[in-house]
């Protein structure tokens, strides 16, 4: 076995081993499936069923409030008076809702009673459908319209977004949907770059307090040991993903089985929801296709996966190599962790100004400051993630990618030469002058 | 005789200063060289070089007859003088994994390993973690894993730091096995009493130069002023006295009924013109010439080099 697979064997067993890998792959997937089941899981506990007392004054809402499966209406002739003693005493109702006969022309007075507070969302709902109601009144009064003259009177518009390719040809593009698997594609390699970057550089110190440096290279070359250590955290990293992604998708599979119908349920009424706050989206979701899902799905099927999962694995690599060397060299000169803080920032901040890019591209994914730090390499593994699911130009992409090879093969070597000389050097208080120095000395 | 390392005028220059300056050494075949030098004379720098742990800006190092190359890592065992190991790994685990870089198949490794432990007497060690060892016994470790692929040239830094005096012995006997078992040792250290116990060769290195190098007895015998202790009996004022202009008296002490002076002889007056003059003042029981230490000479060449 030759000497660097040796070297990363062991740096990757080291870690897989270790009692905080296996902690952060069982959390971690927890953590990930929990955000997606627990919004669910707790909208079906608190599943809110209201049988509501409809005393209607103005006499304009009989039969026109829709019942819904989890508000019923129901029309008493009640004084108010009987009705809010009948809800104290814990009678048939949830809520009394109170329609004064000026509610045409004072839309405001409408009130609602109750002990438990009904969700905001069941609240809402009553107001849409009040409103409706008294929208189509008037239409109705002014201009003597039917009720589906008035439905037809409400325009269903949906902007279809296209991008045209460099051929010409025009293609649907994925916006939403796009904007989120970008920015989460993005996050994560930032993280990880921080993550597994330190790592490189604890690694470095470790071995450089430990004083085993010098008895390992004097087998093996410095750049063989700093290489073989970036490239076995570099696996340890990916199996730490893949793990996330295999458990978690496990874990909410699990779940979905279990719970199949209450979470479908669930997430129709989630959409539900979000159509109210949203009227624009629920028109156009009605006019599309039934099923909400169903254009989740048609979102998803916009974005070319082979080529967003093909440029992930590739900027995280070469994102991680990138700064992995460089934190391998800032490691390599330092005698202790609290040494790294003023060789950590240069470092540092391109990656904090690529995040902070990353979000300003995901409103404006071709704008020139997002082209540019989407080719610059040290903010391109970022940024260039939050473009990728939007559809960018191939020559952008393999511009980016080359110039982040080149820059990464740059960098490895220029930090092989500090590392080289760094390792065998304790107690200086180092700057950047001296480690400059250092990039000019003789192997 | 045969030489296993040659190094032709080594300079080896960092940015502000020079670690060495036109360094040559030979290092005989199967024989315990010390390379001796007071701190940051350029001990280390001329080490790393032979390891390739660092180049010469010029010169040539000869190993076993061929140009120094990568390939001959295999054959030098090295242990600096700042060594550790892994805290977290395992003993055994550890052990492999050095050995294994220095070239030997996983399974040779394991089974040297285990007649190496038991000889040291530390195979319940195997699967602790390094943390949990004392410091000797992470040196000796360390010492096992130098040796284990039995190199022809054997490096160590102050071997015997960390070592109790039990250890240490175990350890130089080791070393002395090693060489008769027909390996090269260079052993790098400021213990002059192991320099004159063991080393056959030495050299002195001071500012980057080599100040001093060859056989350690015919050091000692050049080094030589013409000092002799005598034993005697008698009056002490006598003595003095006898003692014509061609010598001086350096010393004298009472040691129970016997009485020593040193004295160094002038001109190159023999011993028995000494004994001639002293016969007849006192009762002479002992005469033996005084060779110097290696310590003394050691410091004597480096204040004398460090003046000019």
């Amino acid at each position: 076995m030759s000497k660097v697979s040796l070297i990363i064997q062991r740096e990757y067993l080291v870690r897989v081993k270790k009692k905080s890998f296996l902690i952060m792959s069982l959390v971690g997937p927890i953590l990930i499936a929990a955000l997606m089941i627990v919004p669910a899981w707790l909208a079906t506990r608190e599943e809110d069923s209201q049988k509501v007392e409809v005393i209607d004054e103005s006499g304009l809402f009989i039969n026109k409030l829709k019942n819904t499966e989890n508000i019923d209406f129901e029309h008493t002739f009640r004084s108010l008076t009987e009705a809010h003693e009948d809800l104290n005493n814990n009678g048939d109702y949830t809520a009394v809702l109170h329609i004064p006969k000026v509610i045409v022309t004072l839309p405001e007075t409408a009130q609602l009673f109750y002990k438990d507070k009904p969700k905001g969302s069941s609240i809402r709902y009553m107001e849409g459908q009040i409103a409706k109601t008294i929208e189509n009144k008037k239409l109705e009064d002014l201009y003597s319209l039917s009720l589906d003259q008035i439905s037809g009177l409400r325009p269903r518009v949906k902007i279809v977004s296209n991008k045209l390719n460099d051929s010409g040809e025009s293609e649907e593009s994925a916006d939403e949907l796009a904007t989120g698997v970008g920015l989460v594609l993005a996050m994560f390699i930032y993280f990880f770059i921080f993550l597994f970057g330190v790592q490189v550089m604890r690694g470095v110190i470790e071995e450089k307090t430990n004083r085993i440096v010098e008895v390992i290279i004097s087998s093996v070359k410095p750049f063989q040991l700093m290489m073989g250590k970036i490239i076995g955290i570099a696996l340890v990293a990916l199996t730490q993903v893949a793990l996330w992604i295999g458990l978690s998708s496990a874990i909410v599979g699990i779940t979905k089985t279990v719970f199949s119908e209450k979470f479908d349920k669930v997430q129709t009424e989630q959409v539900q929801q979000l159509e109210e706050f949203n009227p624009a989206l629920k028109e156009n979701q009605q006019k599309q296709n039934s099923n909400p899902m169903d254009e989740v799905m048609f979102q998803l099927s916009l974005i070319n996966f082979p080529v967003v999962i093909g440029c992930f694995v590739f900027f995280f690599i070469g994102g991680y190599l990138l700064y992995g060397s460089l934190f391998a060299a800032i490691g390599s000169a330092v005698d202790n962790e609290t040494d790294t803080q003023q060789f950590m920032m240069p470092v540092t901040i391109p990656l904090i100004i690529g995040i902070v890019i990353a979000q300003v591209a995901m409103e404006n994914p071709d704008g020139s400051v997002a082209f540019w730090a989407s080719i610059i390499p040290f903010t391109s593994p970022i940024v260039m993630m939050v473009r990728v699911p939007f559809g960018v130009a191939e020559w952008e992409i393999a511009l980016s990618m080359v110039l982040l090879i080149a820059t990464f093969i740059g960098s490895t070597m220029m930090a092989g030469k500090i590392y080289r000389t760094g390792i065998l050097m304790y107690g200086k208080k180092i700057n950047f002058k001296e480690i400059g120095k250092w990039l000019f000395f003789k192997g | 005789m045969e030489s296993i390392l040659v190094a032709e005028n080594i300079v080896k220059q960092y940015a502000s200063h020079r670690a060495l300056d036109d360094v040559s050494v030979e290092v005989p075949k199967g024989s315990i060289f010390g390379l001796l030098g007071p701190n940051g004379a350029g001990k280390t720098s001329f080490i790393r070089i032979i390891n390739q742990i660092t180049g010469p800006d010029s010169g040539k190092i000869i190993l076993d007859g061929e140009a120094l190359a990568p390939k001959h890592v295999e054959m030098i065992g090295y242990l600096p003088e700042e060594r550790g190991l892994y805290k977290k790994m395992e003993v055994g685990e550890q052990a492999l994994y050095l050995a294994q870089l220095k070239g030997l198949s996983k399974s040779d490794a394991k089974a040297k390993l285990k007649v190496w432990f038991e000889k040291f007497e530390i195979t319940p060690w195997w699967n602790k973690k390094v943390e949990e060892l004392s410091k000797g016994m992470a040196q000796k470790v360390q010492f096992i894993v130098t040796v284990l692929h039995e190199p022809k040239l054997l490096i160590l830094d102050e071997p015997f730091s960390g070592f109790d005096p039990i250890n240490a012995n175990l350890i130089q006997s080791e070393i002395m096995r090693l060489k008769e078992e027909g390996s090269t040792i260079i052993l790098s250290t400021h213990n002059m009493g192991s320099v004159e116990e063991i080393c056959e060769h030495i050299a002195l290195i001071n500012n980057a130069k080599k100040i001093l190098s060859g056989p350690v007895k015919q050091i000692q015998q050049d080094f030589k002023e013409g000092i002799y202790e005598i034993t005697f009996k008698g009056n002490m004022i006598g003595f003095t006295t006898a003692l014509w202009t061609g010598c001086e008296l350096i010393s004298s002490s009472d040691v129970g009924e016997y009485k020593k002076a040193t004295v160094k002889l002038l001109d190159n007056k023999s011993p028995n013109e000494l004994l001639k003059a002293i016969i007849s003042e006192v009762e002479v029981f002992g005469i033996q010439e005084v060779i110097p230490s290696m310590s003394d000479i050691f410091i004597k060449q480096v204040k004398a080099n460090s003046k000019s």
